[in-house]
């Protein structure tokens, strides 16, 4: 039920094109040495998976390790997709790039890529976001991206969305659309979601090597909700594994200043798929709230609904408040700032692990570094009075 | 000549008259705009009115009633255009029951092409509305004719790839003699009717020499735009509409 290709007629013969085109590269041996020769020698990875013995010891339960996604070349997973369909663009003889992008991160990935390629590239970002996120903003710039202004709607980044579908629709013929979670129309959620395995198989091939077993838990924050599934979709077969992903409680989910889209939504369409939304009664979209810009999105990746609905995933909401503490808490007890992003998956670990048992073994994806969100975070604990 | 406008804009009270005078003044189809928070195949100025449309309060509801206060004079057809969403939301079944009961005669759905028409389309012809689907000058030969097949009603050609009100007339122009020819050898059981871009009588009378209509969108709310709310700003546009069809006369 959930998915589908709900956008405009113009939109379908690029949608069936790019289908094609993925559907080739896939079992295209060159396709898949440029790309993860790319990864290993361009992004960093295999990234580390670290054992937080500190904070393990903070907890005094379950062995806590971190799936490092913040090591990337850019500092977030989000250059794995980015890469990935970027060699596709270049395949299927587009010139001219385009993204979304939220906290920052996406499109810092795709005018990256386009710089490492030497591609035309154009983000929208959102008004407001770009004033949350201004390093980002000089970050692309200076990658010799254009990053335009979105002042329709919330200014965030579902609004970032509908402009970049608008650019699509009128350049179409030249220009491939980078998304950068997984959301849109099908093929974009099966495709960012198989860019983004990789963290999950490293992690799985990681941990039989250093406790020669699966994990016990997985743990990621979700806001379209491609550094999730990446690292969730290798498991998902193993009944064992739990999983769980943290969406923005904003200043709580029963607020509505909130983006716990599982939490509280319900089933629509919006930006070319069915998934679970947050709309009013006459279906319009309202406007989420987090802190965090990358989690600051009204609906939810299609695959995570349908995972929510049969219960494989479980999904919880964490509040500003709350990501915020485990902001300072893994700074201090690991040496890694993370992103506020992140933040959210290990505020989880306060309610998760006095249910653990010593013997089990829990891992985060560390998904961002928070380099991106000092302002915010000097901010958040000025006002507060802890820095 | 058919003409689209939002539901609610410039004010909830207006549209039914708005809708009687175009009827009045040449209009022979009215698309009423369904408004969205987040129309993605709509440029700026359908953006604001939509906006304000909402703001103002408009619901579901309120659109059937003002169909409903419509039929009471007028016969013109009346085909509700919207997105997906707030249909959903609404309940499809009951949707196409209220719009057939309050007089609505088809549905336009932009987000929602053949792949995905099964979310409604049985629905809608169970209550006897008629189904709207577009083609667009990167559709291929084959998937006109599929649209054709599905469609009732007319086939609504885009007549640029872009949003809608974005590009010139005269660019409309140039570029879509061929791609109307195009239509007519694929598109054979309905009429065709072309949207996007035309703006004043000029560029109507072109598409009419080709095609079997034209709709007509952002320029007449642009044109409410500048008149609201002036005392006489529907006689500036009703003048507007006029003009649009029989030209200076």
């Amino acid at each position: 039920m959930y998915g589908g290709k709900f956008v405009p007629e113009i939109l379908i013969p690029a949608l069936e094109e790019l289908e094609e085109a993925y559907h080739q590269v896939q079992s295209d041996p060159l396709f898949q040495k440029e790309y993860h020769d790319l990864l290993r020698e361009y992004v960093g990875r295999p990234t580390k998976l670290t054992l937080a013995n500190r904070l393990t010891d903070h907890y005094g339960r379950a062995k806590i390790y971190l799936k490092r996604e913040d090591l990337c070349h850019t500092g977030a997973h989000k250059i794995n997709n980015a890469i990935g369909q970027l060699l596709l663009a270049k395949r299927m003889g587009k010139s001219r790039i385009i993204a979304e992008t939220g906290a920052g991160q996406h499109g810092v990935a795709t005018a990256t890529a386009c710089a490492k390629f030497g591609f035309e590239c154009v983000i929208y970002m959102g008004a407001e976001d770009m004033e949350r996120q201004r390093l980002n903003v000089d970050r692309m710039r200076l990658l010799g991206a254009e990053v335009r202004s979105v002042e329709s709607g919330s200014k965030t980044l579902k609004d970032a969305t509908n402009e970049a579908i608008r650019d699509w629709v009128t350049n179409v013929e030249n220009t491939f659309y980078i998304i950068g979670s997984v959301v849109g129309p099908h093929p974009y959620p099966m495709m960012t979601r198989n860019f983004h395995r990789v963290i999950g198989e490293e992690t799985m091939e990681q941990l039989r090597y250093s406790e020669g077993e699966l994990p016990d838990y997985l743990i990621a924050c979700v806001g379209g909700g491609s550094n999730a599934i990446g690292f969730f979709y290798p498991f998902i077969e193993n009944e064992n594994v739990k999983m769980i992903g943290i969406e923005a409680a904003g200043l709580g989910a029963d607020t509505d200043q909130t983006a716990a889209t599982l939490s509280i939504g319900t089933p629509g369409i919006l930006h070319g798929s069915m998934s679970y939304l947050l709309h009013n009664e006459e279906g319009q979209i309202q406007l989420a709230h987090s802190i965090s810009a990358g989690l600051d999105y009204p609906g939810v990746g299609p695959e995570h609904s349908y995972l929510h609905d049969t219960k494989r995933v479980h999904y919880y909401g964490i509040t500003d408040r709350e990501a915020m503490d485990a902001v300072r808490l893994v700074s201090e007890k690991e040496g890694i700032i993370p992103a506020i992003e992140t933040a959210h998956a290990f505020a989880y670990l306060e309610k998760l692990m006095p249910l653990t048992q010593r013997d089990e073994i829990v891992v985060v994806n560390c998904s961002g570094r928070g380099d991106k969100d000092m302002e915010t975070i000097s901010r958040w604990f000025h006002e507060n009075q802890k820095l | 000549m058919s003409l689209f406008i939002t539901a609610g804009y410039p004010d909830l009270d207006s549209t039914v008259d708005l809708i009687l005078g175009f009827d009045k003044n040449g209009a022979d189809i009215i698309e009423l705009g369904m408004p969205f928070s987040d129309p993605l195949a709509d440029g700026p100025t359908i953006q604001y009115s939509s906006n304000v449309a909402i703001s103002n309060g408009i619901t579901m509801k309120r659109i059937f009633e003002i169909v409903r206060e419509v039929r009471k004079t007028s016969e013109i057809p009346i085909i509700l255009m919207g997105y997906i969403n707030p249909i959903y939301k609404y309940g499809v079944n009951s949707f196409c029951n209220d719009a057939i009961e309050s007089g609505v005669d088809g549905l336009i759905i932009p987000d929602t092409p053949p792949e995905e028409s099964s979310i409604i389309a049985v629905e809608a012809k169970k209550a006897g509305l008629e189904m709207i689907y577009l083609v667009a000058p990167n559709t291929s030969d084959r998937r006109m004719q599929l649209v054709d097949d599905l469609s009732s009603g007319f086939v609504y050609c885009v007549s640029v790839t872009g949003v809608t009100g974005a590009r010139s007339g005269d660019e409309v122009a140039h570029s879509v003699g061929k791609f109307i020819e195009r239509v007519k050898t694929n598109v054979t059981k309905n009429p065709i009717l072309v949207g996007f871009g035309i703006k004043n009588h000029e560029d109507a009378k072109r598409i009419a020499q080709k095609a079997d209509g034209y709709i007509v969108g952002s320029a007449l709310i642009e044109t409410i735009r500048n008149h609201y709310p002036n005392k006489d700003w529907k006689v500036h546009v009703f003048n507007f509409v006029k003009k649009l069809k029989f030209g200076n006369l």
